[in-house]
């Protein structure tokens, strides 16, 4: 199963709870990076990495000599990537969004694919677990094509060791969040029971409930603020799998870079215990089998 | 008319509690919240609307059934996955699409349309603080930094025509487009970090990006005793930088109680963070307004 560990927003918790899952899941698993913009997954697993490639994408590379200056081609691109000054062709690699149209309707073949680095993707292995992470570069604006490549990548090894996935996903609910979370099995929501933390929950709900996805929450520093958390989960049949109580203790082990579910025992039954619910929810579940 | 941006690399680090606090003390100033993906500044300052515009950018593609001829050629070139077969029938997925237009332009049957997207709105309100630019965009948008751009440039045809001297912006997180769009034009950037991994991470690229496009900056370290021992190493590491250390504030639950309450944390206090705050706020004018001059 693909598990996607989403928030409204950073700083929930939502890495604490990727990292501290990952730690106690049962059967084979991968952890994945999404948050291609600012990794942080590796700072708790400490993977030891074992490989990493550049990621690209397609722009064009105009050859002067072909262009007829008809400019089909800056007609068609909505991103303002490729115009026509006079009648010289001007490119704006970095403004491209790869869609290859240009190069499809050049009537003179003067366009040929080049490449753009987005960034990159890495992997290794954190104990038993698997890792992947992207890492877009400083300067690039596009998320979602590394994002893609990073998980087409995690997938293929997940399929071939038959392992979970667990995807720490960007925060917010804008395009990367979403595309984030279009291939999860299970969307489980990290959110704090605050009126910041209620606000962008449920944006979040909201945003990814029309995927038809099951979907839990994670409460995140229980007890610092208010309850509405909780009574909109009710409100909305969203099942709240688990509180993490706000403690100091708790805070201290994340700032150490610790994985919170193997900083006390009390906290890392509650996460076997998170684990197992999740394990229930998804396709192929453990629990129907027992059932049966 | 200094410009001052608070951002942080990521959320959670208590940026828009501080930037709610600055704007109550500030004078004179427009306020803009530019983390229109997950605004949350309109929770502390409960702004009024005066005006509320929809926000259109770039297109979709539509594909009319009734004119789709099945050939299957959208499909084959959209290099998003966009087009689904749909038992029958090819449809557009929303998400996916990324208005390209290729698709449009080379369906043979002109069976597809391709009508601006209408990404969310952005309004103009008044607070208890001042005047105040935001917006909401409708989730699984591109988090748009020509929303972003948009709303900077609002408020400083505002500020212009009506005399305020100051625009306070809540930056949006991360390092991507909306971030570096709201950048350009920046007197001063305020990074407000905390003593984690992550928290000295972030920094550390959100500096990279402030440094790529010029814009000087200084720090605030929030939740400075969870652990005093990286906090002093991120203090190390600002002076090393050259990075002005504008204050360095203790975890206090009232920051919350009074987010509970609406309030912003000098409203709720007078002593106690409330204090620093206002200390760090007359730091953060005088190095804005020195980075002006120079
Ligand atoms: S590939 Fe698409 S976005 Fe890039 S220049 Fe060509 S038309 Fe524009
Ligand atoms: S479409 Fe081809 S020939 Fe026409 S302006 Fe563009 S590159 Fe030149
Ligand atoms: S290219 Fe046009 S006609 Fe062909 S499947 Fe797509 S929408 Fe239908
Ligand atoms: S406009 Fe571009 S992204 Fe959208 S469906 Fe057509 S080809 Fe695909």
């Amino acid at each position: 199963m693909i598990l996607a560990v989403a928030s409204g927003k950073g700083g929930t918790g939502k890495t604490t709870v990727s990292a501290s899952l990952a730690s106690v899941w049962p059967t084979p698993v991968i952890a994945v990076d999404l948050d291609v913009e600012e990794p942080n997954l590796h700072l708790f697993l400490r993977p030891e990495i074992q490989g990493s490639e550049k990621a690209y994408m397609e722009v064009p590379l105009a050859d002067e000599d072909k262009c007829t200056a008809c400019g089909a081609c800056s007609d068609i691109c909505q991103f303002k990537a490729i115009s026509l000054l006079g009648d010289v062709l001007i490119t704006f690699p970095e403004m491209c969004h790869g869609c290859g149209a240009c190069l499809e309707v050049c009537p003179a073949g003067a366009l040929t694919p080049d490449r753009r680095e987005l960034g990159e993707v890495s992997w290794g292995q954190a104990g038993k677990m698997g890792f992947f992470m992207g890492r877009l570069r400083v300067g690039e604006a596009m998320s979602p094509p590394l994002m893609r490549f990073v998980r087409a990548k995690a997938a293929k090894l997940a399929t071939a060791s038959a392992a979970d996935m667990i995807v720490d996903c960007p925060p917010g609910v804008s395009c990367p969040a979403v595309n984030a979370v279009m291939d999860a099995d299970v969307i489980l929501l990290v959110t704090e029971p605050t009126p910041f933390g209620l606000y962008d929950f449920r944006l979040a709900h909201e945003a990814f409930a029309p995927m038809n996805k099951p979907m839990a929450a994670v409460i995140n520093r229980a007890g610092l603020g208010d309850d509405e958390v909780q009574r909109y989960c009710r409100r909305h049949d969203l099942p709240i799998l688990a509180e993490i109580p706000y403690d100091r203790e708790v805070a201290q082990a994340y700032s150490q870079g610790q994985i919170v579910a193997q900083a006390t025992p009390a906290l890392k039954v509650a996460f076997e215990d998170l684990a197992a619910q999740v394990r229930c929810v998804g396709p192929n579940s453990p629990c129907e089998a027992a059932h049966a | 008319m200094p410009e001052i941006l608070i951002i942080s690399g990521k959320g959670g680090t208590g940026k828009t509690s501080i930037t709610g606090a600055l704007a109550h003390l500030a004078k004179n100033k427009i306020i803009c919240d530019l983390d229109v993906d997950a605004p949350d500044l309109h929770l502390l300052l409960a702004p009024q609307a005066i005006q509320v515009h929809d926000f259109y950018s770039g297109n979709e593609a539509i594909i009319d059934p009734e004119l789709c001829t099945y050939c299957g050629l959208c499909q084959e070139k959209c290099r998003f996955e966009a087009i689904i077969e749909d038992g029958e029938a090819y449809r557009v997925d929303p998400l996916k699409c990324e208005g390209c237009k290729l698709c449009v332009s080379l369906c043979p049957a002109e069976a597809i349309a391709f009508p601006q997207r209408h990404c969310g709105t952005w309004q103009v309100s008044d607070t208890r603080m001042g005047p105040m630019v935001h917006a909401q965009l409708f989730p699984g948008q591109e988090n748009s930094g020509r929303l972003v751009a948009l709303l900077r440039q609002h408020a400083r045809e505002l500020a212009q025509e009506k005399g305020y001297e100051l625009i306070l912006s809540d930056g949006p997180p991360g390092i991507g487009c909306p971030v570096i769009s709201s950048m350009s034009g920046t007197d001063l950037a305020v990074l407000v970090t905390e003593p984690t991994p992550s928290g000295r991470h972030d920094l550390e690229r959100v500096l990279e990006l402030c440094r790529h496009f010029k814009v000087p900056a200084g720090v605030i370290i929030n939740k400075c005793d969870i652990n005093a021992e990286q906090s002093r190493s991120l203090a190390d590491y600002c002076a090393r930088e050259g990075l002005e250390l504008f204050a360095e504030l203790p975890f206090d639950p009232a920051m919350v109680q009074a987010m509970v309450r609406g309030q912003v944390i000098t409203e709720y206090q007078k002593d106690g963070l409330a204090g620093e705050l206002a200390r760090a706020w007359e730091k953060i004018m005088q190095t804005a307004e020195r980075k002006k001059a120079a």
